[in-house]
């Protein structure tokens, strides 16, 4: 060890010399390989053993098993998409390998571009580089279609780290989550990429694909949504019949024509709840759901890969379970309101399921327990946690032109924590003034 | 109303190195040492200067803003140097003891047959009123202020501190006339509060003419500030004194025998001690005696006081003025591969009260924990660990960003007249961001002093 250690030391900058500007490059990498022999100078004398690294590496091994899961879930689908895929566990090597090859390069091009750029706002203003962003270029990768292009990848890094954080003051000061930023970067620069049945499986919209009989690759909130969609369109079709009825009765001499137009109503009636009943029924299982075998975002699609992660994270004590549990409940909560409501299947369907679905679980364990963006009080979590889950739903269900309602629940309720936050803290001090009152009375 | 209180917020961090409980007795130290630093927020205007000869209880310097408060020389002797820091600031005043300590007469007086008057000026004459602080700001209180009430904590919750049932054992009558002295500077009560899970020795459950309180829980339990939020919280434009119990003695014993007699029994602690114990000496001494062939190893620091709050003094330094512990524990000057002792490794022996190293599995070993600061100083990130071991009605990272920049009317509406710095020691001890917690509260407290009181 002292052999690395003086390795590293004879590389280091001095602070006068003419590479000193780079002395916070070097610290990067020197922090990274040893923790610095820097004792406490004021206050504590001991302190404890953990750090912002720590932190976040912690995060990243919760992580791993959704990466993992993703990475042959890829495979899977690309496979299957050419109908070589079999049983999900069959050809596990070719799926694995496809899947680690594939996403692989959108890890590198995330963690390059975001640590370059931190690399260099580091040096630009002297000081050292935090670690926020290791934590960002894993979620990164995980929330994208695969066929994403990497150039557009880096572009939305680019984007989200500098617009995002820096212009914030870097880690610790950022108003909204930064992965998330980056995919709604994606989402509203880059549409067709990010949505549509062509992007969740590798190699999908690649040109001369020979995509297998009956082979859809919509996700199954895309299902959905077209399902709710169509749906829609039927309760207009179907008044509209009515009011021809009506019609007919008054005016008897212009039956024939009204005749005609009712039977081309109906015609379409009976081709769109076809379609309904054809999206709906391969909408994937419960237990498919949960096990993730399904078409989504790279990471978010295995709710016990997930599970294992939030078990990592609760355990040790990092994410926040308030946040996390609030989250869960204010979604079932908007599920069960649409399931009373029951305006179309999208709204029927079984709210634990619709949790199952999209990055819902994905969302609740990592992207809404970010501490930086999230509510900072106790109390403030609860609430923050649980409107975020039940705007969640009520987005994707609402708004069938984007049924990953997660993602922008998430940053609106990013940029109400505070607002939260501030009352919770209003309460606190008018308890405090209350004392003051009763006492001077 | 005596009040029972259960804290369900704290941390106990388990060190090695608890003070067995032997009272040894070691060789007078022949150097003494009154640090004006420990008094925050005096500036000192010195009476004597070096070579002038003192007994014990004539007065060395007073603060010279309040010049009704005078501090004494705990010893006789020759005042042998008047260091001074950075822009003559006066950091030190050394004093070469005689081998058998002369005392001033300052009086045999009892505090029960005197009017409150006449107590508070004998207090101040005596020398003794730098042992009474204030909350807010926790400075040494001011002569003119009327105290809703006095506070005493009959224990001391932080890392092996000192067992004040076993120190001040005997000490019985001596407590009741310092309690009697207290009684007559407030309007109020006199609230004492025990652990509620302990045996409080005689000393305490036989006093009278106190409010008697137990509190239990984790560390900050035994803490004075804890218990005055729990108890009677300070609000705007309260003032609330606060007295160590080892003080009270001393308080007691000056009264009675009308000596300045400064002594008292501290704890020799720290994983670093070979032998822990406790020591009978003076305060003031100079550690070299006590210390002498009781350090292993030689890559140490040597704290006076406990871990989380103590100052760090050389191992031929002084004993605190308020200190009634010192502490030794290893350096962490070291820097440590990631891999095998650093961030990255398995850390069976870290301490953390997250659950991120493998040292959960063993959560109640003793351990041997040195003064590396574990990490980079970084910005604020993770939320909630302070809340966790903070049981105030007070939200402590709003609190201490409001001192960070500095907005008066924040910190005064979110709380910081009921803190002091001790009050944040575990906030700053599990920090993920390694911020010097204390520090900034301290630079608030001084704000608010300056501009408010």
């Amino acid at each position: 060890m002292k052999a690395i250690e003086n390795m590293m030391r004879k590389f280091e900058p001095t602070h006068e010399g003419k590479w000193s500007k780079l002395h916070p490059a070097w610290d990067a990498f020197y922090t990274f390989l040893f923790t610095p022999g820097e004792t406490t100078q004021k206050g504590a004398h001991i302190r404890d053993g953990i750090d912002l690294k720590r932190t976040m590496f912690t995060v990243i091994i919760a992580l791993i098993p959704c990466l993992l899961f993703g990475m042959y879930n890829t495979g899977h689908w690309h496979y299957a998409s050419l109908g070589q895929a079999g049983e999900f566990m069959d050809n596990f090597g070719d799926k694995f390998m496809y899947g680690v090859l594939r996403t692989l390069p959108i890890v590198i091009v995330s963690y390059g571009v975001g640590l370059g750029i931190e690399f260099i706002f580091a040096i630009k203003n002297g000081h050292a580089v935090q670690e926020g962003f290791l934590v960002s270029g894993m979620l990164i990768p995980l929330i994208v279609p695969i066929d994403v292009p990497l150039w557009m990848v880096a572009v939305a890094v680019v984007f989200a780290v500098v617009i995002g954080k820096e212009v914030f003051g870097g880690t610790g000061m950022n108003i909204v989550n930064v992965a998330l930023t980056t995919r709604a970067f994606l989402f509203i620069g880059y549409p067709t990429k990010m949505s549509g049945d062509k992007v969740w499986v590798g190699g999908l919209g690649d040109e001369g694909t020979q995509v297998a009989d009956g082979f859809s690759g919509a996700t199954p909130l895309g299902d959905l949504a077209t399902a709710a969609s169509v749906h829609v369109e039927n309760n207009t079709a179907l008044d509209k019949i009515a009011a021809l009825k009506e019609k007919i009765t008054l005016m008897p001499d212009l039956k024939d024509q009204l005749t005609a137009k009712i039977e081309a109503l109906n015609e379409i009636v009976a081709s769109n709840t076809e379609v309904i009943t054809n999206k709906l029924s391969i909408v994937p299982s419960m237990a498919d759901s949960l096990f993730g075998n399904i078409m989504g975002s790279i990471g978010e699609t295995s709710v016990y890969a997930i599970a294992i992660g939030a078990f990592i994270l609760l355990y040790t004590g990092i994410a926040s379970w308030r946040i996390m549990l609030s989250f869960i409940a204010g979604g079932l909560v908007m599920g069960f309101i649409f399931n009373f409501i029951d305006g179309n299947p999208f709204q029927a369907i079984d709210p634990l399921h619709q949790l199952a679905l999209g990055g819902f679980a994905f969302g609740a364990v990592f992207m809404i327990t970010d501490p930086v963006t999230g509510c900072q009080t106790n109390t403030g979590k609860f609430i923050y946690g649980f409107l975020a889950g039940f705007f969640a739903i009520l987005v994707r269900v609402f708004n069938t032109a984007f049924p990953e309602g997660v993602m922008m629940s998430i940053l609106f309720f990013n940029v109400m924590a505070p607002l939260i936050d501030h009352y919770v803290i209003q309460a606190n001090v008018k308890r405090r003034m209350k004392r003051l009152k009763t006492k001077t009375v | 109303m005596s009040k029972t209180i259960k804290l369900r917020k704290g941390l106990n961090i388990n060190l090695l190195g608890e003070a067995s409980k032997v009272k040894n007795a070691v060789d007078q130290s022949d150097m003494f040492s009154i640090k004006p630093p420990d008094f925050h927020g005096v500036t000192p205007k010195m009476v004597v200067k070096a070579g002038d000869k003192v007994k014990a209880g004539d007065v060395i310097f007073f603060n010279k803003y309040q010049e009704e408060i005078k501090f004494l020389s705990p010893v006789s002797g020759e005042i042998q140097e008047i260091v001074r820091g950075e822009k003559r600031r006066i950091l030190e005043i050394l004093i070469s003891a005689d081998s058998t300590i002369e005392y001033t007469d300052l009086g045999t007086k009892n505090p029960e047959s005197m009017s409150a008057d006449e107590v508070k000026s004998h207090v101040l004459a005596s020398g003794l009123w730098p042992f009474i602080k204030m909350r807010p700001c926790d400075v040494i209180a001011k002569p003119t202020d009327v105290p809703k009430a006095i506070f005493i904590s009959a224990f001391d919750s932080s890392p092996l501190a000192p067992d004040y049932d076993f120190a001040l054992h005997g000490e019985d009558k001596n407590f009741q006339n310092g309690i009697n002295i207290l009684k007559q500077l407030t309007t109020g009560k006199v609230h004492l509060t025990t652990n509620g899970s302990g045996n409080p020795d005689a000393v305490f459950t036989s006093a009278t003419g106190v409010e008697k309180n137990t509190i239990s829980g984790k560390h900050p339990v035994g803490n004075v500030g804890t218990q005055i939020h729990h108890i009677d919280p300070i609000n705007k434009g309260e003032v609330v004194w606060t007295v160590n119990a080892q003080d009270v003695v001393m308080m007691g014993r000056v009264f009675t025998t009308g000596k300045f007699d400064l002594s008292k029994v501290i704890a020799l602690t720290g994983s670093e001690i070979i032998n822990p114990k406790y020591i009978k000496t003076i305060v003031g001494t100079s550690v070299k005696n006590i210390l002498a062939d009781a350090i292993n190893g030689d890559n140490y620091r040597v704290i006076s006081g406990n871990v989380l709050t103590g100052d760090k003094i050389s191992d031929n330094g002084y004993l605190g003025y308020y200190d009634s512990q010192i502490t030794v524990i290893p350096e962490g000057n070291e820097p440590m591969f990631s891999f095998t002792k650093g961030w990255l490794g398995l850390g069976f022996n870290k301490f953390s009260v997250n659950r991120t190293y493998f040292s959960w599995l063993t959560p109640n070993k003793k351990r041997k924990l040195d003064t590396n600061l574990n990490g980079e100083i970084r910005s604020f990130v993770m939320t909630g660990e302070m809340e966790k071991v903070f049981p105030f009605d007070i939200y402590p990272m709003h609190l201490i960003k409001s001192v960070m920049y500095n907005d008066l009317d924040e910190m005064e509406s979110l709380g910081i007249y009921e803190v002091a710095p001790e009050d944040f020691a575990l906030c700053e001890f599990v920090c993920t961001s390694k911020v010097d917690i204390q520090d900034v509260i301290r630079k608030g407290l001084d704000e608010v002093y300056s501009e408010c009181l």
